[in-house]
């Protein structure tokens, strides 16, 4: 299995491209779901080999955007106690809290490591046994697994210094939850793919048929995402409504049944608090009392706090597919990377901070598909 | 979300009673928990994500990319594409 | 005592303490046999309180000077270790310019505790990359901080070299049409320090590019006088130096991410830790601004060269879009490359 080389790439693109503009009669509204396939839209600028007609609008898929506030300020308060060595993915380091972020925590001498993956955290804990080892278990079902797989291993060795901090989100409350929004605009998705290899394409199968909607299962890829636009644009140019699997070497229908038996063994499924939105009903997973022992939650007491979006912040409205970062007054003047004033801006794969970093602001983007009206 | 990584897994070992394998990702490698896809052999890929084999990749669902340009390469016979850009490539 | 086989002399401690960055005798120990014997140099070797050097004869000649300050974390990495860092980083600074560099000085910041066998690997290194690059080491100092105040030891190196008459190198010189070129693979530098990393490691056979671009950066100018400007991409990497030309000079810059050279470790590493390799440092490459015409000749002067194999052509500056940098992505779209803010992290997402 090699690697495709640059002029077999841009080929490929093209001849999606190509089929896309053939295939497309109406304007069509699709949004993708997970902030990977935003940014990979974005970078490889996509959205410019689509037809006008296209629109792509970016979903709520990235579980940095959406951590609650008050689980950042829960992972600030845990960092900087002195028997703490907190480990985190890198995404994590830059969210700001209420008042700091992990890594100004770490300018001021809390012990936080940035981690690949979360077993190394296990192998930290035995290192240090006169320490607490916390580690920050975010992310989509596509984390899940290997959150659950060092939690469970703590507890099966006895693992007594090693806990997590638990803050994960399931996709398709979120995707009901737009869907269920009279000014919602989508008309397909994008699926999220590698949530999909762990949880398999059945939980989409409702959503398509309730909401009438055309679900297609994509990978990261460029080619993937292009792939995944032309399967979505054949669906709803035949008026179709069903779930599809563009990512088949990755997803099975079935998913991974071992990874969904670990989960159900360490999680149990919460109603959790999205950034941005607000709280969503059964949309987050939780560890089981039997790990109670594990839970950063339990093991560190923590004084709840509550916290203030400002005013001018309209992440709720990016992340429902409503609005555009560029529809927002703040984005990149008081809004910027650097200083974020919402969940979109905050991580890099959020749809402000992807368009601010890849220059959606000021310049307009390159069209260079022709529309239908040019090709008649 | 979710960034994930195809990889060739070289070898597999059971470490501490947990599925390990050594997985390359073309020229880097290194140690993934294969726990959740027991059936990945050394010469299979697998889906990598934070450390952790997501699922094995099919092969034959992974080749219909090649087999597409092969089409394509047929059909461009009858078409002129005009030059192809130039492109670096790393010496071997 | 001497021991035949190793050129630096034992000593009495096998750590630095305290001591050591006191003036007293213990400093004269570390001077005598660590720093002296390493840098044999007749400058050093009498010992004065400054270097003195001659001053250049040919009109029209200036001075270049330039300083740089290593930190790296692990000392020692695939490919290299601090001490030939802090001669290449400092070394190539002059050398982009234009510079014949001549003459280093060496500030030491070490932390009590540091091994002294670490100490001896570092200076030994550095003298072997001093010889490579044809620069002497004419003063140095050395302080010595409590434990944990310091990563192992701190380098500051300064250079001083001689710029010809004539030669005007300059970041604000470029214009839109002229040719950006590359030596070779970006991101290997940064890639290889990863690879050593605690949290992050993974095994690889890459090694760091960093290496003095003397007689590399000597090969070009003879060959043409139509360079505009040379970089090394260390800190922000290619991006950093691309952004450095296009604000400098008030150009745009296109580039086209098909010619960018970047080595499979380094683009496996990449995609596995959610980095961009246009971000990633080098120390052992250029970055050339030059004249279109001339674009051609520089990539066959730089491929003959060993430190040049993988040369390449990788864009244009640009009329369009001053002070931006703009990349066609391999699949065709474009988009724009944005400045570095602070530290790239590894990503899961």
């Amino acid at each position: 299995m090699r690697r495709l080389e640059a002029t077999e790439s841009r080929r490929l693109a093209q001849h999606w491209a190509d089929r896309i503009a053939l295939s497309t009669t109406r304007p069509w509204r699709i949004m993708e779901i997970c902030g990977g396939q935003t940014q990979a839209i974005v970078k490889f600028g996509i959205d410019q080999l689509l037809p006008p007609e296209i629109e792509l609008l970016h979903g709520p898929g990235c579980p940095v955007c959406v951590t609650p506030l008050e689980m950042v300020d829960r992972a600030l308060a845990i960092a900087a106690r002195p028997d703490v060595i907190f480990c985190s993915f890198g995404d994590m380091l830059r969210v700001p809290g209420s008042e700091s972020d992990l890594l100004q925590a770490k300018a001021q001498g809390a012990d936080v490591r940035v981690l690949y993956s979360p077993l190394d955290a296990l192998t930290i804990a035995k290192k240090h046994p006169d320490k607490q080892v916390v580690f920050f278990a975010i992310g989509f079902e596509t984390t899940a697994p290997a959150n659950a797989m060092a939690i469970h291993r703590a507890r099966e060795r006895g693992l007594t210094n090693f806990s997590a901090l638990v803050s994960h989100v399931l996709v398709p409350p979120a995707i009901t939850a737009i869907l269920q929004d009279p000014e919602q605009r989508v008309q397909a998705f994008l699926g999220p793919g590698h949530v999909c290899s762990v949880v398999g394409t059945a939980e989409y199968l409702p959503i398509a048929e309730r909401f009438k909607i055309p679900i297609v299962v994509t990978g990261f890829e460029p080619l993937d995402l292009l792939e995944g636009v032309w399967r979505a644009v054949q669906q709803l140019e035949a008026g179709e409504a069903r779930v599809e699997n563009q990512y088949s070497r990755v997803v099975q229908d079935a998913g991974n049944t071992a990874s969904q038996a670990l989960l159900r063994e360490v999680f149990e499924v919460c109603d959790r608090k999205w950034r941005g939105i607000g709280s969503l009903p059964q949309s987050g997973l939780q560890l089981r009392e039997a790990y109670r022992a594990h839970d950063a939650c339990y093991v560190f007491e923590v004084r709840d706090i509550t916290t203030q979006e400002p005013a001018a912040c309209i992440s709720g409205q990016i992340l429902r597919g409503l609005k555009k970062p560029t529809d927002c007054t703040e984005f990149g003047k008081q809004c910027t990377p650097e200083h974020p004033l919402g969940a979109t801006m905050v991580s890099s794969e959020g749809a402000c901070a992807a368009y601010h970093a890849y220059g959606r602001g000021p310049i307009p983007a390159t069209r260079l598909a022709r529309g239908v009206q040019e090709r008649l | 979300m979710c960034l994930g990584v195809p990889g060739l897994v070289v070898s597999r070992e059971q470490e501490d009673d947990l599925l390990m394998g050594r997985v390359d990702f073309g020229g880097v490698s290194r140690k993934v928990c294969l726990e959740h896809v027991p059936d990945a052999m050394p010469g299979d890929y697998v889906l990598v994500h934070v450390g952790f084999a997501l699922s094995r990749i099919d092969a034959a669902e992974a080749h219909k990319i090649f087999e597409l340009l092969r089409e394509l390469d047929q059909l461009s016979e009858f078409a002129d594409e005009g030059p192809s850009p130039p492109t670096w490539e790393p010496e071997s | 005592m001497t021991n035949a086989a190793c050129p630096i002399p034992q000593s009495r401690y096998s750590r630095i303490v305290l001591g050591h960055g006191s003036g007293g005798r213990l400093s004269q120990d570390l001077l005598e046999h660590v720093f002296l014997p390493a840098f044999s140099g007749e400058t050093l070797a009498r010992r004065e309180d400054h270097a003195l050097l001659p001053a250049p004869t040919e009109p029209g000649a200036r001075l270049a000077f330039t300083t740089d300050a290593f930190v790296v974390s692990p000392l020692f990495f695939p490919g290299g270790d601090i001490g030939r860092l802090a001669v290449c980083g400092t070394v190539n600074d002059l050398c982009v310019g234009g510079a014949i560099p001549q003459f280093l000085s060496a500030a030491f910041v070490l932390e009590e505790g540091l091994l002294l066998e670490d100490l001896k690997r570092i200076v030994t290194s550095m003298a072997a990359t001093c010889r490579e690059a044809g620069v002497e080491v004419v003063a140095g100092d050395t302080k010595v901080v409590e434990k944990g105040k310091a990563d192992g030891v701190f380098i500051t190196t300064s250079g001083v070299g001689v710029v010809p008459a004539g030669r005007e190198l300059s970041i604000s010189g470029v214009r839109p049409g002229d040719a950006l070129l590359v030596s070779g693979p970006i991101g290997d530098h940064g890639v290889a320090i990863l690879s050593v990393r605690e949290g992050i490691d993974f095994e690889t056979t890459l090694l760091s590019d960093c290496a003095p671009l003397v007689s590399l950066t000597r090969a070009l100018l003879e060959t043409s006088s139509d360079i505009r400007c040379m970089r090394d991409p260390t800190r922000g990497g290619l991006s950093g130096v691309l952004h450095d030309i296009a604000q400098r000079s008030g150009v745009g810059v296109l580039i086209d991410e098909a010619l960018v050279p970047v080595r499979p470790e380094v683009r496996a590493a990449s995609e596995m830790l959610g980095l961009d390799p246009l971000y990633i440092a080098c120390e052992g490459r250029l970055v050339l601004a030059a004249a279109p015409t001339i674009a051609e000749r520089l990539l066959r002067a730089m491929r003959a060269h060993p430190l040049g194999q993988g040369a390449a052509l990788i864009g244009h500056a640009v009329a369009e879009h001053p002070k931006m940098v703009r990349m066609r992505s391999r699949i065709g779209g474009e988009r724009v490359v944005p400045m570095l803010s602070g530290e790239q992290l590894p990503r899961i997402c």
